[in-house]
């Protein structure tokens, strides 16, 4: 499979300012070196706890947020030093869904001017063509064209995150960045939504970043999976290797966490002590040092490498380097 | 109606909110019971009911636009549902307490964590400042919390999420409760955090014996640690079990297709990707109610007679209740 999108040690710090002149008195290191590839029409998932940097990865990508350093190349050009014009015709192949389909749309258009603007910023389907293209989109997301004049408040939680995906495929992308695409859905809706990215993903040969939570949805939907703890991955393989045989104490943990709908199963939980650090001073050594169950001498001194398992499974961890 | 040899037991709870365009009947005729003891889970999708259930029996409504139009909630010889205002205080907090999903908007940002518990000291054993703090950091160091001394002294934003829902904790259970309603109190945590939380409340609940009635949406969750479940379904209840039989032979088809439509970890590494069963449509608004059964318009094995009239609760034995007429008129 063709690479479609490399990700090369890519950081995004944030500046925390204080006092009245603004002085930079030091950094969340949201994304902290931050490298993978997404390949033509597969699904890399993005997971990990709150703050661990996956959803600040999925905007620096996109180059909504400013990022620090690394590059990010697309097609052999790197999209983190490409002037803003060119980005901007970058961004018709790159599509964002967001988590919340409450305060994505903007409550003042239509189905149809939702829709339809991105297409008139980049002058394509113009005159008949245009409304062939909304009902055509409407339809592959399970509405229908009547649903074109009304307005966002007219349609329930999935419905309004079809046509968050509809707006998404506007312009016919490459690669769609999904932001935690169904965990604000309601379950029985889910597994609609997840059916339909699936569907579409076959049907136009999209390629997924898929940022979530939900561990049991990205072993789903996921052909690789790259954890991420305090800015930085720390695991990445197939879905197989992620979830049948983890290596990383942190994924372990993580799964073995997942509560899962059987009663029958009893497994072993692994119960990590404390929160995730502040990623304003994360901890020396290995970031997940102070909550690690397989602790080492080693650890709290001195970062662990990326390490390559067999085929595609990475570890960052001394139990393995 | 005769009070209950239950812990808890509501019988045709009916709680209503009047809006301008219309009457939604949120709690609509729900009958259920909780035992000494035990870790009852209540589950169903936005809207079906569930928290308003809890804020009935905590007498929480807001009222108007909500309000308690029938049925009994009983618990210990009393009705809450007709108890003046000065009782119910006496109770709620007291013998019947509650968690929330956000600790952050229940509890008070502008008192210390260590207040907060302190005044269920004084307000229900009436303590005094002193003796009250001292039972204050008593119970934070119950429920886990680094260096209670220090955090009793912290405000709510001082602390992390799991933190705050421990102090919830804490709070909840300061003056030893014979119910606690947990409602969504993981939804909003890290699924690591979530599962310190579900070990706390398991563990908590051996201790001093609380009866627990947690409310949730995961059914991942319930699995984990209820012994019995309640589903409720835009208003009602469609399906009451014990859980090891709920989850293996699920009656109702709202159950069925939840169940099946949530995908499991460990599946696909095992059975390869088996596409998800949808239930199509989506819940139904509180004030268009279809006339007959309210899961019919999305029901795979819809009848004409689902149209015409509301099913029964059924009596199969052993506890299992369902209301569906697949099994009987």
């Amino acid at each position: 499979m063709k690479t479609l999108l490399q990700v090369d040690e890519l950081k995004v710090h944030f500046p925390i300012k204080k006092g009245l002149l603004g002085r930079t008195v030091g950094y969340v290191y949201a994304v902290d070196g931050v490298s993978f590839t997404l390949r033509e029409g597969e699904t890399l998932g993005l997971v990990g706890e709150s703050g661990c940097g996956k959803t600040t990865t999925g905007l620096g990508v996109l180059r909504l947020i400013p990022t620090t350093s690394g590059r990010i190349l697309y097609n052999g050009e790197d999209i983190a030093r490409v002037k803003a014009q060119r980005m901007r015709e970058l961004r018709r192949e790159m599509q964002i869904i967001f988590q919340d389909p409450y305060s994505s749309l903007n409550p003042r258009m239509t189905v149809n001017q939702i829709l339809g603007d991105p297409m008139d910023t980049f002058g394509l389907y113009p005159g008949r063509q245009r409304s062939e293209r909304i009902a055509f989109l409407l339809e592959k997301v399970g509405l229908s064209p009547e649903h074109g004049r009304r307005y966002p408040h007219e349609f329930s939680g999935g419905q309004r995150q079809r046509i968050g995906i509809a707006r998404a495929l506007a312009l016919d992308p490459k690669i769609v960045i999904g932001d935690e695409p169904v965990s604000a859905l309601d379950v029985s809706i889910q597994a609609q939504i997840i059916n339909l990215l699936l569907d579409l993903q076959r049907e136009f040969g999209l390629s997924y970043l898929l940022i979530a939570h939900d561990l049991a949805v990205v072993e789903y939907i996921c052909d690789r999976v790259a954890v991420m703890y305090l800015g930085k991955i720390v695991e990445m393989g197939t879905y197989e290797q992620i979830y049948n045989h983890p290596k990383h104490p942190y994924t372990e943990a993580l799964l073995s966490a997942v509560p899962i709908p059987d009663p029958k199963v009893t497994r072993r939980r692994i119960l990590l002590q404390g929160d995730v650090p502040s990623p304003i001073h994360p901890p020396a050594g290995c970031h997940f040092h102070p909550r690690c169950p397989k602790r080492m001498d080693i650890c709290d001194k001195e970062r662990p490498p990326l390490t390559s398992l067999t085929g595609d499974h990475q570890v960052r961890c001394f139990l393995h380097a | 109606m005769t009070e209950s040899r239950h812990l808890l037991e509501i019988q045709h709870l009916k709680t209503y909110f009047t809006t301008f365009e219309g009457v939604a009947r949120a709690v609509d005729d729900v009958s259920f019971h909780l035992d000494r003891g035990e870790v009852l889970g209540v589950v169903g999708e936005s809207g079906c009911g569930k928290s308003v259930t809890a804020q009935s029996i905590m007498r929480l409504i807001p009222e108007p636009p909500g309000k308690i139009v029938g049925g009994h909630i009983w618990f210990d010889g009393m009705d809450l549902t007709t108890l003046q205002p000065s009782a119910m205080r006496r109770i709620r907090g007291d013998r019947i307490a509650m968690i929330f999903q956000e600790p952050m908007t229940s509890l008070n940002p502008v008192y210390t964590i260590g207040d907060q518990i302190a005044e269920m000291f004084q307000l229900h054993r009436g303590m005094g400042r002193r003796e009250a703090w001292r039972h204050a950091v008593a119970m934070l160091e119950k429920v886990q919390i680094p260096a209670p001394h220090k955090r009793a002294s912290e405000y709510p934003h001082q602390l992390s999420g799991g933190m705050r829902q421990r102090a919830m904790i804490a709070m909840a259970l300061a003056c030893d409760p014979e119910i606690l309603i947990a409602d969504e109190p993981t939804t909003a945590l890290d699924v690591t955090v979530q599962a310190q939380i579900l070990d706390l409340m398991l563990q908590l609940k051996e201790d001093f014996q609380t009866a627990v009635m947690m409310i949730t949406h995961d059914l991942g969750v319930i699995a984990e640690i209820a012994q019995r479940v309640v589903v409720m379904y835009a208003g009602k209840v469609v399906e009451q079990a014990a859980t090891l039989p709920l989850f293996e032979d699920p009656k109702h088809p709202y159950t069925r297709g939840l169940l099946r439509s949530i995908p499991k970890l460990g599946e696909r590494s095992k059975k390869g990707r088996l596409r998800l069963e949808e239930i199509p449509g989506m819940v139904p608004g509180l004030l268009d109610l279809p006339p007959g059964c309210r899961f019919e318009p999305r029901c795979p094995h819809s009848m004409a007679v689902c149209r015409e009239r509301e099913p029964e609760l059924q009596d199969l034995g052993s506890g299992r209740l369902v209301r569906c007429f697949l099994y009987g008129t």
